[in-house]
């Protein structure tokens, strides 16, 4: 056992309310930049929908994530070393700007410098990219949002694809038929991460300490390997600078035990981050079971329990400091993940062991009840509907759980209790604990679920240990401070005081 | 003059590279980058790109191979001259043309595509019209060896003897007097260029991830400190 520290999130989707308030605040701290113009490390998609970039799901077309060859090794989808390195002139599989968008702003300049005259000065959207101006917008962020042009763009979504090839049901999308729900993405910070493993010039790292997955300014070249590599299109290139640039799980900011810019801006309290342990030697196994409906357990597997006294131990061999224990202990995201287990990867089938994990939302499941005429709250119809309403679980489980319906469906039937158990409590009622128990989990289990899904307080959202302590523990063990008084040091010695190791370099 | 071009020239290009290589590995890691253009137009690279940098590879290893290894040597193993040339010309012109042929492709793309235009860096255009320059002037040289319009010039005995030379800090430089005008203008571009390679986007070439074939695939590295070495000015005091 090789325990290993991951500052991971997870998103209750079920609250996402899709007012970008996330993406707007991550954009003004880390993207409004040149070269950064159409890149947003945080994005809020509708869903069913093509997403940003257009179609990113869709692997057949970008080759991203990993691929199980036939000898159980794990090799990047788009090749291994060789054919990397020999594809290093002209990537096949790069994204352009109109998979994105091109960026655009207005001539706003215009509205107050136009010369009189009898007509309404108007600003006409110019390009960021080229400078010209674009006659007509043909694609921007969040163009299909809220369902916007559902029916013209919403079936080359490749999941309602896929979900139509397995059902053989089509989705509809006319109003009122259809389901619907957003989907926040930032970068997974995965545990066996595609972009790291792809990048010839070894900018891309890993930190040992929290898991955070950065790109060395200094070191990138360019290559644009990780661009194409990451199956979740969350690494950019700024063409600007020539560098990858990607969301940084707010480092500077969790570093000092405050939540990412998204967290902490997030309107409809849906965010939660906490610390996860778990065994570095099972990674690479857990990421290369044969049948990809494993993948999800056997993540879940690589997991350690930080109460467990022998992962404790071990943790603490592997200089894991007890401030993070104590973290990984209160962890929200551990109790998400694996004690009440309601929330899912995102993708587990490209097998990157990605660590931003998803609550599924209840909600289409509530909203075709209640569009029936029914009680949307009512456990009796709302367990029935799980099962009844085929596309909206046939689709989560694609997205969530590389399209096993049975986990979607328990975690469902578990957000249904709770809100069963929850009605019951509300209206003074008694709640019947045979709804609990239908869920293998306890009345006491249910409210405490609620109190961290519902009420979702701030410093139960956010269990963020501090990296200064760690530093501290390790400087005082590194560094004794020189016996000597450094006033007294021989003359013509230049007297410098022992302070370099806690300065860290920017 | 000669002694100038050939003597004392050499020797400038190879302090501004090495000086420049330095100079850029010290204080501007973060300027090396391939500056990449193919998020605003991949179509054409992938045909271009290619074409060009595979090209030069076989071209740089035909240089090296014609400058450095001595006639004496390919005699010893039984290589005639005849069908040294052939060699020589056959593979090196087909290297050439499709380095040729890709550069083209890259400086139409270059200047037609707007995105691509905008993102054209201060310091290309001298880069692309020595680059330009260089490769037509060293396939006009090929042509004209082989039709014989240089009379009998080897440049075997001439230019690389003067090549090898340099190395040993005695430059021959009385060799080049007598080398066709293509060779030397061809020469002195490529001087130019070399000598611009640490101050343009050519600086990409010197850091080739060879690497990447050796590493492990996931990268580790710890927060600073104690991770990675200090940086300059900031290292520890003792």
């Amino acid at each position: 056992m090789r325990p290993m520290a991951q500052i991971a999130m997870v998103m209750n989707l079920d609250k996402c309310i899709g007012c970008h308030t996330c993406s707007v605040t991550c954009k003004q701290a880390w993207t409004n930049r040149r070269g950064t113009e159409y890149v947003w490390f945080n994005n809020v998609e509708t869903l069913p929908g093509q997403g940003y970039p257009r179609r990113w799901a869709d692997q057949n077309r970008w080759k991203g994530g990993w691929e199980r060859t036939r000898s159980g090794r794990l090799r990047l989808r788009a090749g291994g070393r060789a054919r990397r390195l020999g594809t290093l002139f002209a990537n096949p599989d790069l994204p352009t700007l109109d998979d994105y968008y091109e960026p655009w702003t207005y001539e706003y300049k215009n509205l107050i410098d136009a010369p009189a005259g009898d007509d309404m000065p108007v600003a006409r959207p110019v390009s960021q990219i080229s400078g010209e101006p674009l006659d007509t917008l043909q694609w921007g962020p969040n163009w299909d949002d809220d369902l916007g042009g559902a029916p013209e763009h919403a079936p080359k979504d490749p999941l309602v694809e896929k979900v139509r090839e397995q059902v053989g049901e089509k989705i509809r999308f006319e109003f009122e038929q259809s389901f619907m729900f957003y989907l926040p993405r930032i970068c997974e910070h995965c545990l066996n991460p595609a972009c790291v493993s792809a990048c010839p010039s070894g900018a891309l790292y890993k930190r040992v300490e929290d898991g955070i997955v950065l790109v060395d300014q200094e070191r990138c070249r360019g290559w644009r390997m990780c661009v194409s590599s990451c199956p979740y299109k969350k690494v950019y290139f700024n063409h600007a600078t020539g560098k990858a640039e990607k969301c940084t799980l707010c480092y500077p900011r969790v570093e000092i035990g405050m939540p990412t810019i998204c967290s902490e801006t997030c309107v409809g309290r849906m965010r939660y981050l906490g610390v996860m342990l778990y065994d570095a030697d099972k990674v690479t196994e857990a990421a290369a079971v044969t049948d990809e409906h494993d993948l999800y357990p056997a993540q879940l597997e690589s997991f350690l329990d930080p109460r467990d006294p022998a992962v404790e131990a071990a943790a603490r061999a592997s200089g894991i400091s007890d401030d993070w224990l104590e973290a990984a202990r209160r962890s929200p995201v551990f109790d998400l993940i694996r004690t009440y287990q309601v929330a899912l990867p995102l993708h587990p089938e490209y097998r990157t062991m990605p660590m931003v994990w998803y609550v599924p939302p209840l909600s289409p499941v509530v909203e075709a009840v209640a569009a029936s005429g029914h009680d949307g709250e009512d456990a009796g119809n709302l367990f029935g509907a799980i099962e009844g309403l085929r596309i909206p679980v046939e689709y989560l489980a694609e997205l969530l759980t590389a399209g096993d319906t049975y986990p979607v469906e328990a975690v469902l039937r578990r957000m249904a209790a709770m809100r069963v158990h929850m009605r019951a409590r509300n209206l003074g009622e008694e709640p019947d604990p045979a709804v609990a128990h239908s869920v293998r989990l306890t009345g006491d289990e249910l409210e405490d679920m609620f109190r961290l899904l519902a009420v979702a307080k701030y410093e139960d959202r956010y269990v963020v240990p501090t990296a200064a302590r760690a530093d501290a523990d390790a400087l005082a063990d590194s560094h004794p401070l020189d016996a000597a008084c450094p006033v007294g040091a021989e003359p013509g010695r230049p007297v410098l005081l022992n302070l370099a190791p806690t300065r860290r370099t920017v | 003059m000669d002694l100038m071009l050939w003597g004392v020239l050499p020797y400038v290009v190879l302090v501004l590279l090495v000086g420049g290589l330095v100079r850029r590995g010290r204080h501007d890691r973060f300027g090396i980058t391939t500056h990449s253009s193919q998020l605003h137009e991949a179509r054409l690279l992938r045909i271009g790109s290619p074409l060009f940098h595979f090209g030069m590879v076989l071209v740089v290893l035909g240089h090296v191979v014609g400058l450095l290894v001595p006639r004496a040597l390919t005699d010893a193993i039984g290589v005639r001259d005849h069908t040294y040339h052939l060699i020589a010309v056959s593979t090196g012109s087909v290297a050439g043309v499709a380095a040729v042929a890709g550069i083209g492709v890259l400086v139409y793309r270059r200047l037609s595509v707007p995105g691509v235009r905008r993102a054209t860096l201060r310091s290309d255009p001298l880069m692309y019209t020595l680059l330009l320059g260089a490769m037509l002037l060293g396939l006009t040289a090929t042509v004209l060896n082989s039709a014989g319009a240089a009379g009998d010039y080897n440049y075997r005995e001439g230019v690389s003897v003067w090549f090898r030379s340099l190395f040993t800090l005695r430059p021959d430089y009385g060799l080049m007097a007598d080398a066709p005008l293509a060779f030397k203008l061809h020469i002195l571009l490529g001087f130019a260029l070399i000598a611009l390679v640490p101050y343009c986007r050519l600086i990409h070439m010197v850091t080739a991830p060879v690497q990447y074939l050796f590493r492990p695939y996931v990268v580790y590295r710890r927060r600073a400190p104690g991770g990675q070495p200090a940086r300059r000015g900031w290292e520890r005091a003792s």
